[in-house]
């Protein structure tokens, strides 16, 4: 078995950055297209902290992880609250029912 | 030889639940398979030596966000639906164009010669050297990341509350 290397990591966040964009083009609810941006979210970290990691521990690919942690903690707020109020006006979040810009 | 059979471990972690998330059609399977694919993530973070990370990780994504995708889960559907099912759309075009982005990436990046420094320091843990990191080089983007928070924090109750009747 080969040594895991920066390689290793990078085709683990590339296959977890296609199945988050899978998940977000191919799903109807809204909440799982949130998921699917989670994963995407994810993967840019994975791909942060390993090239960090392999230049000899640079602690600033980890100062930027933390900042997308947060954004993403912001993200998941408003963006549930927002798919709250859709629910309550269209009583449905499945993406391809809701087409009015203004009831 | 352990570090390897580890990587091998959480990638799995990470990315067999990822795929239950894409392809199930219950939306609670989907939000309790997202809880392994955090805990993977967080699993290659301890590998890759980033252990303050790792914890942010465990704290934020399954102490947080988890349980909002949870909550937004439960509250999006009608009492009466017992099993939340959903569908998909246009899967054919999505998983052609997906399986393009995907063979480019791999194609490009993996034959790459990347600088790879494999040797570590010898340090004690990260968080010191983050905190200070923090508090110097980024205290900008740090307050900058503290408004948003409020700014978002406000923004999400102001939306998700009960429209008030004028």
């Amino acid at each position: 078995m080969p040594e895991v290397g920066l390689t290793h990591y990078l085709v683990v966040s590339i296959v977890l950055f296609c199945l988050g964009l899978l998940a977000l083009v191919t799903r109807r609810n809204a909440v799982l297209m949130l998921m699917g941006i989670e994963f995407i979210l994810n993967a840019a970290n994975i791909n942060l902290i390993a090239f960090s990691r392999f230049q000899g521990l640079n602690l600033d690919g980890h100062v930027f992880a933390l900042f997308v942690i947060i954004l993403a903690a912001a993200e998941a707020a408003v963006a549930l609250a927002i798919v709250l109020h859709i629910y309550r006006m269209y009583n449905t979040v499945e993406a391809d029912q809701i087409a009015n810009l203004k009831e | 030889m352990e570090l390897t059979i580890l990587f091998y471990v959480f990638a799995a972690l990470t990315l067999l639940p990822a795929l239950v998330v894409v392809f199930s059609r219950s939306l609670i399977h989907a939000a309790f398979s997202l809880l392994f694919t955090f805990m993977g993530v967080a699993g290659l973070y301890v590998l890759l030596n980033a252990d303050f990370i790792a914890v942010a990780q465990i704290m934020v994504y399954i102490g947080g966000i988890l349980i909002l995708l949870v909550f937004g889960v439960m509250l999006t559907r009608r009492p009466t639906d017992v099993d939340i099912q959903t569908s998909v759309m246009k899967t054919l075009p999505a998983t052609i164009v997906v399986a393009a982005v995907l063979g480019t990436l791999l194609v490009t990046l993996v034959p790459a010669q990347w600088i790879q420094i494999d040797d570590m320091p010898a340090i004690d843990g990260t968080a010191l050297e983050i905190g200070e990191l923090l508090m110097t080089t980024f205290i900008l983007p740090f307050e900058v990341a503290g408004i948003l928070l409020l700014v978002a924090v406000m923004g999400a109750a102001l939306i998700a509350r009960k429209p008030k009747e004028l």
